[in-house]
């Protein structure tokens, strides 16, 4: 459902993307039972570009785990678009998933036997898709790969893989796009690239973006950058920076501070 | 949404052969072909060998099926066999004294119809010592075939005429060998062959004459089964029907013989390339785990997943099925080949049957042992691409092999249907199995207490082995297994083949003695000695008839076994010892000591078993009008094929003694010398002289044939254990790469780290190989004594070629395996994908 308002079409709060309630997630370990995420709740508008920001073993990774369905919480409910993850099985979560979710990881996780288009054409070849291939190949001529489609990824940089990661996470047109330090792994320079070319296709396909890093720089491209400490949101600021004035967050009374 | 299941049948083809391309299958899949082909060459080869051998065998028959009956034999067999498809002949046998001239001498007459022999083929030669052809066809009428005894008996030869009951018959040619020579007591006197149609001339035929007729049938093996299978009960008082399998025991154990080795072999590899698979696909699915999470990342669905691994393993069942199905083939056409001069005829093409069975081994290997671990794969979490440490939970080898061990091992016995071996090799291979982890992990936890002793090197190697704990173990004993075929193949097989072979030397007798009187043996061993022949050892026979078991009259009780009436019914021969002979083993009771007072018997295992017999039951005989018992004491196997006489009730000393006894001998006498054989066949009239030849003949080309045909399939099981030391190896590789990588990263030498390396290699290679040799000598030991009846001797040259074998062959490919990694920059490896 969309609003009339032009004004707020772009990031409709009360239509959003992702939400997530009082998620909490428990674990047992020698001391006893640790919290390490411990009620987190947010919302994340349609096209709305997030950064999760933190130092290591804040959480990040837990929470990106359970916005995606590939973990479930101890505690709170999360919601895809208009569908509770939380109140669906595991194949449930997964169908959910093959639809409108894309990833990128910090360390790739490209298919060591596939070349680099099939790595791409996989998401495709799992729903069945028909035209796996031509869609694969032009995906990898957006992230400008096109003459190495047919290499391994062991013949291939580490940025080149990011590249066929992000090729293979847009490829099936996903409405949220869940990104785990993705230039982790990378040079400065490589890293920048990456991000870009992220942005980039994130604003052309008007995906929803989590991105979680501890770049502070990276994080500030974002709209909006949520601060993780000891499992907690303790707050949250707006980012935009390096974005042309339309993308940036309109004025709009509605907006987090 | 997940897709159809016709898209995921095709995104599983396309992934499977992706991972083809990428190398990810080859051990996996050369593993399966081995397997598939092993099974399948031995079962097209055994099938087509099998026959072959059974031709052979069928001819001393000159038939695939003989009736025999007292009285002539109906027409009605004739029209019965020939709706059925097969050939017939007749034969009628009589004994007769045959006049040439003045002399005179009783000869055993056989009148033939037309196509006889239904197998195998006459020999003769135009006059005695003349050149000896094949040939084909029979005496014409009017004229006979003699063999060389009786016309040396005569002193005739081609040319003269015979006089024949009322029939005057001219001797056209010598009769050198007949198929069905045979050397049954019965046919004692030499052969005179003549036409059926001669048969009414001489008048032998007269009420009360004895009179042996024979009808011979011959045709396909299908054929003649469900022929077999009719006329069987449809049999006439006095009508018996043999067919090979009631002919020479010495054909019989040696054809059993070469198919327990058949079977031994293929067994072997089988379960062999059956360990090698489940490591492959073990390491196979290991490697898959960040897939399959990638993939549920995806929203690949767990069934969707199940399903994907499920249809690949199907598809490289399948396919790797029907290529080992072909290889199979075309190993056996090779080995057929290969045999062409032995095999003589040519055979009938082999059935699909080995085909289905290929398909059905894959399945059941693929199923058995790499199903469990792929299908554990699918449950990697998902939450894996997030992090790497999370691996599905641990499969419960022990049950899913379990299923796999039962269903591999459910195939072989419906295959092999010798339950006897194929136990036996199963809890040899599963006792080699745990022998091997058990010492393979006390080895391994022996290392600890190296790690203060050496140097740098060696303490980082030998750590590593001890740290890997169970990784090490698998490793040492998969080497272990591996190196242990590659010995006993190469020793304990030639042993094996040779003690076979040693068993029907060169020498074995081929003239046997009957019929000697006990004042005669004193100078027939002179009469020998002079010669420069070795005087025989002479062996007591006395004739009996069976009349009580326990006291019953045998006469009356009903037999389980129908060969344990006939035996039952017959004249025994009875001989006595004083101690076991050689090729004599007791498998249960005890023979006698040399003071016993008791009347005891020792007895043939077979013979007992068909009679029904048991320790201490009591037999009787009646020996010439009296009675005489005795307690059976010991079951005996015995081997038929070493020519020697045997016999199935042998008695202590004192009990056969004061009846009448006739002595045999056996003994080897030079082609060269033939000679000396009619010299003392004029010396001792009385004594008749069998020629073994024929047999031996037949006995040692079974055994040829047989040879070259296991040989042939141990080739796979080599394969196989070259598989599984390849699949080894290739588990070894992986995670020592990575390792070494690490270590050049943090800054350890090239010379550090490959001396770690070498090892930690070379210190396997060691622990396999003592593990290897120690394997094989109990195998070879196992096998020899308790499947092939052989005395086996101990080789030390396997404690030496073990260990070194291990220390060379798993030191260097595991180098080779890392020596890119020392040499090549770190980074190379380290890069994740
Ligand atoms: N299954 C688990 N069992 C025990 N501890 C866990 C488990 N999962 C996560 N943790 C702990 O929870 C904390 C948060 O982990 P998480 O991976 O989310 O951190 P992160 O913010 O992503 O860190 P990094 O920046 O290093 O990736 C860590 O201390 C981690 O060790
Ligand atoms: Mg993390």
């Amino acid at each position: 459902m969309k609003r009339p308002d032009p004004n707020n079409s772009k990031h409709a709060n009360d239509d959003p993307a992702l939400k997530a309630r009082n998620l909490s997630k428990h674990v047992s370990s020698p001391e006893g039972l640790l919290t390490i995420l411990d009620q987190v709740s947010l919302e994340v508008s349609k096209g709305e570009s997030i950064a999760i920001v933190g130092v290591s073993g804040a959480g990040k990774s837990t929470l990106l785990g359970l916005l995606a369905g590939l973990d479930v919480p101890s505690e709170g409910k999360v919601w895809l678009g208009d569908q509770e993850l939380t109140a669906l099985d595991e194949d449930g979560r997964a169908a959910l998933r093959a639809n409108s979710v894309g990833f990128v990881f910090q360390s790739f996780h490209l298919i060591s036997s596939l070349t680099a288009l099939e790595n791409v054409m996989l998401p495709l070849e799992l729903s069945g898709a028909t035209n796996a291939h031509d869609a694969a190949l032009q995906a990898i001529r957006t992230v400008g790969l096109e003459p190495r489609k047919g290499h391994y990824p062991h013949q291939l940089s580490g940025g080149e893989k990011q590249r066929v990661a992000i090729a293979r996470a847009f490829v099936v047109g996903p409405s949220v796009l869940f990104a785990d330090e993705p230039t982790g792994n990378l040079d400065n320079r490589t890293g920048e690239n990456i991000v870009d070319l992220l942005f980039k296709m994130n604003a052309e396909s008007g995906t929803t973006l989590v991105l979680v890093t501890h770049d502070l720089g990276l994080a500030a491209r974002c709209d909006r950058i949520l601060f993780m400490d000891t499992g907690r949101i303790d707050r949250e600021s707006r980012g935009g920076e390096d974005r042309s004035p339309e993308q940036m967050n309109p004025a709009g009374g509605e907006s987090t501070p | 949404m997940n897709p159809g299941f016709k898209s995921t049948l095709r995104f599983s083809a396309r992934l499977l052969s992706r991972d083809w391309r990428a190398g990810e299958l080859t051990v996996l899949v050369a593993a399966l072909l081995i397997a598939v082909a092993a099974m399948t060459g031995v079962a097209f080869l055994t099938d087509r060998v099998g026959q072959a051998v059974e031709m052979r065998a069928a001819e001393s028959l000159a038939a695939d099926l003989r009736l025999a009956s007292t009285r002539p034999i109906s027409d009605d067999y004739v029209a019965l066999g020939e709706r059925a498809g097969l050939n017939t002949a007749r034969i009628a046998s009589m004994p007769s004294v045959v006049f040439a001239g003045e002399a005179n001498t009783l000869a055993a007459i056989r009148a033939v119809s037309d196509g006889y022999p239904l197998r195998g083929q006459l020999k003769t030669s135009p006059r005695l010592l003349g050149e000896v052809t094949v040939s084909n066809g029979i005496p014409a009428p009017g004229e006979a075939w003699a063999s060389p005894r009786l016309m040396a008996r005569l002193g005739a030869d081609t040319g003269s005429e015979l006089e024949v009951g009322s029939a005057r018959l001219k001797v056209s040619r010598i009769l050198d060998f007949r198929p069905d020579e045979g050397w049954s007591f019965v046919d004692l006197a030499p052969t005179l062959l003549i036409n059926q149609a001669d048969l009414k001339n001489t008048e032998l035929v007269q009420p009360g004459s004895r009179v042996a007729y024979r009808m011979l049938f011959a045709g396909d093996r299908g054929d003649v089964d469900s022929f077999k299978a009719t006329i069987d009960e449809q049999l006439a008082e006095g009508e018996r029907l043999s067919d090979i399998k009631d002919t020479n025991p010495q054909i019989r154990s040696s054809m059993e013989r070469a198919g327990r080795f058949l079977n031994l072999a293929s067994l072997v590899s089988v379960l062999l390339a059956a360990v090698a698979v489940a490591m492959a696909a073990r390491r196979y699915s290991h490697r898959h785990r960040d897939r399959i999470a990638l993939m549920k990342c995806m929203g690949a669905s767990q069934s969707m997943v199940f399903q994907s691994s499920f249809i690949q393993l199907l598809m490289l069942a399948i396919e790797g099925g029907l290529i080992g199905v072909l290889l199979g083939y075309l190993a056996q056409l090779g080995l057929a080949w290969l045999m062409r001069d032995m095999i003589g005829q040519s055979l009938p093409s082999p059935g699909m049957a080995p085909g289905v069975l290929g398909l059905i081994t894959a399945l059941s290997i693929l199923a058995g042992f790499a199903l469990p671990d792929l299908a554990q794969m699918g449950r990697t979490p998902p939450l894996r691409v997030l992090r790497q440490d999370l691996d599905p939970p641990p499969l419960r080898y022990g049950i899913s092999w379990l299923a796999g061990v039962a269903a591999v091992l459910a195939l072989l016995l419906w295959i092999m249907r010798d339950a006897r071996l194929v136990l036996t090799i199963f809890a040899g291979v599963t006792m080699t199995f745990l022998a091997l982890g058990a010492t393979g992990w006390l080895l391994v936890k022996s290392l600890r207490g190296f790690r203060g002793a050496a140097g740098v090197a060696w303490r980082y190697g030998l750590a590593n082995i001890a740290r890997r704990g169970r990784e090490s173990v698998v490793q040492v004993v998969a080497f272990g297994l591996g190196l242990m075929v590659l010995l006993l193949l190469s020793t304990v097989r030639t042993e094996l083949m040779d003690t076979w072979r040693q068993s029907l030397p060169d020498n074995a007798p081929n003239q046997f003695l009957i019929n000697i009187q006990p004042h005669e043996t004193g100078p027939m061993a002179a009469f020998f000695r002079e010669r420069n022949l070795a005087a025989p050892r002479f062996v007591p026979l006395v004739r009996a008839r069976m009349t009580t078991i326990n006291g019953a009259d045998v006469t009356q009780m009903t037999f389980e076994d129908p060969q344990g009436e006939r035996w039952a019914r017959r004249d025994s021969n009875l001989s006595w010892s004083a101690s076991l002979q050689a090729d004599n083993r007791i498998v249960e009771g005890q023979i006698w000591d040399e003071n016993a007072q008791v009347d005891e018997v020792s007895v043939e295992q077979d013979f007992g078993r068909e009679l029904g017999l048991s320790l201490g039951d009591e037999v009787g005989f009646d020996i010439a009008g009296e009675a005489v018992s005795a307690t059976v004491s010991s079951f005996r196997t015995v081997e038929w094929d070493s020519f020697s006489p045997n016999f199935f009730m042998v008695f202590s000393p004192g009990v056969l003694e004061p009846y009448p006894a006739t002595y045999i001998t056996s003994l080897y006498v030079d082609e060269s010398r033939r000679d000396v054989i009619l010299d003392m066949m004029r010396q001792f009239p009385s004594v008749t002289a069998i020629d073994l030849d024929a047999v031996l003949g037949q006995v040692r080309d079974v055994m040829d044939k047989a040879a070259l045909a296991v040989q042939a399939v141990f080739i796979f099981t080599l394969l196989a254990g070259l598989t599984v030391l390849w699949a080894a190896v290739a588990a070894t590789r992986d995670e020592r790469r990575y390792e070494s990588a690490m270590l050049r990263t943090f800054g350890a030498s090239k010379k550090r780290v490959l001396s770690g390396v070498a090892t930690e290699f070379v210190a396997i290679g060691l622990l396999a190989g003592i593990l290897a040799a120690g394997g094989a000598t109990l195998a070879g030991y196992l096998l020899a004594e308790n499947l092939f009846d052989l005395d086996y001797g101990f080789s030390p040259v396997l404690w030496l070629a073990g260990p070194l074998l291990g220390v060379v062959f798993v030191g260097l490919s595991g180098m080779a395996a890392t020596w890119r990694v020392i040499t090549n920059a770190p980074v190379s490896v380290l890069r994740t994908a």
